[in-house]
């Protein structure tokens, strides 16, 4: 019986282990490869506000920081500031979207 | 037979209902201004209505009085100055400004800004400026420095107590400039998510920090401006510049379409009211 509940337990160990190791994983220092996909990320949702002329200064100040982290290696940081202002730069976007219509409601007639 | 009349009436009745939701949505800029003036003047029933040109000195007591000791040495006159003498000084060639304006650009700042029927948009008078000097072969200035809040603020002395006397043509594109301008004027902007009638129609009279907001009714009147808190004089262009930048929205740049339209809109519903510029806030 003991013998027979070894391999069970073994098992049971190793899937431990693997989601120790997942999670590490994930906690792992960010490198300038992700870097480089969150400000593409960011920079492409501020253009898109700045083609509906509505950008944010905010979005810009972000973005200056992320990359100011990166260009001191400190690439946690960074990932952080250009998450940062991907999101202010959607926040601009669906602002400029809603306003389309809803400026309205605010008018003296 | 019966069936092709209830069609027919049917058909009717759509095209009726179409053309009433069409009407209520068709522009009317006289409608517009009657009701962007009533709405001040119910909200102040005792600023007389020529006062509003005067901004938050029209809404409190204290800022008055401190305002008519300091027009006694007012903070503009130095521009004021600088600006006769630029506007009189010949341009290289041997023009003036005189030369590019009707009556010699004296007391016609009112009817700024005007639409250009052969260009299709709208003409501030810092364009206006601007282009008068292009085409005689000076640089520009730039629009919310120094020189040209001169210029303006002698044009604007020049026609003091003149009534804002702005005009839409019978021109689609001129009623679509107005109308983009009133759409920029209540459009929501910048992280704060405010708009220009955040703060100058929801809010005049009101504190903003040290500041007491001035009402949107006749806030250009008084343009340009010599404020204490830049330390200077300060155009249309520099004002709206910095409204952008305060609500963290990115400015666009000084006379872009969205700003000339927005100086449209804004002078239109203040019409009739006289110039008082050039102004001078804290």
């Amino acid at each position: 019986m003991k013998a027979a509940m070894t391999p069970h337990v073994m098992k049971k160990i190793v899937f431990a282990l693997m989601v120790v190791a997942v999670g590490a994983g994930s906690a792992r220092a960010a490198s300038e490869a992700d870097y480089l996909t969150a400000v593409a990320a960011a920079e492409s949702a501020n253009k898109e506000a700045g083609r509906l002329r509505n950008q944010w200064t905010v979005t810009q100040a972000a973005l200056t920081a992320a990359k100011k982290a990166a260009d001191a290696g400190n690439f946690d940081q960074a990932v952080k500031a250009a998450q940062e202002a991907e999101a202010l730069a959607k926040a601009s976007i669906v602002q400029a979207t809603s306003e389309k219509q809803r400026w309205k409601d605010m008018e003296i007639r | 037979m019966s069936a092709t009349r209830l069609i027919l009436s049917v058909a009717l009745a759509l095209g009726l209902g179409a053309s009433a939701v069409a009407a209520a949505d068709r522009p009317d800029p006289v409608a517009d201004a009657k009701a962007f003036q009533d709405y001040f003047v119910k909200k102040f029933p005792k600023v007389a209505f020529d006062d509003f040109v005067n901004g938050p000195y029209s809404m409190n007591a204290d800022m008055r009085r401190q305002w008519e000791e300091k027009e006694q040495f007012p903070p503009y006159e130095f521009a004021l100055e600088a600006g006769k003498e630029m506007f009189a000084k010949p341009f290289k060639n041997g023009k003036t400004y005189a030369d590019c304006f009707p009556n010699g650009g004296i007391g016609i700042r009112q009817n700024y800004p005007y639409f250009d029927d052969k260009e299709g948009k709208v003409i501030t008078l810092e364009l206006a400026l601007n282009r008068c000097r292009e085409a005689n072969g000076e640089a520009p200035y730039s629009y919310v420095k120094d020189e040209m809040a001169s210029l303006t603020a002698y044009m604007a002395f020049t026609s003091r107590g003149k009534r804002f006397d702005i005009k839409i043509p019978d021109d689609p594109r001129a009623l679509e400039a107005y109308e983009k301008g009133k759409e920029y004027f209540y459009t929501r902007r910048g992280q704060l998510n405010f708009s220009c009638a955040s703060c100058h129609v929801q809010s005049p009279g009101e504190r903003i920090r040290a500041e007491i907001l001035a009402p949107a009714l006749g806030i250009l009147n008084a343009m340009p401006i010599y404020r204490s808190e830049w330390s200077g004089m300060g155009t249309i262009s520099r004002r709206i510049v910095t409204c952008n930048s305060q609500t963290r929205a990115v400015p666009l740049e000084p006379q872009s379409d969205e700003y000339r339209n927005l100086e449209y809109y804004l002078s239109y519903v203040s019409n009739g009211l006289p110039v008082s510029g050039p102004g001078a806030r804290p």
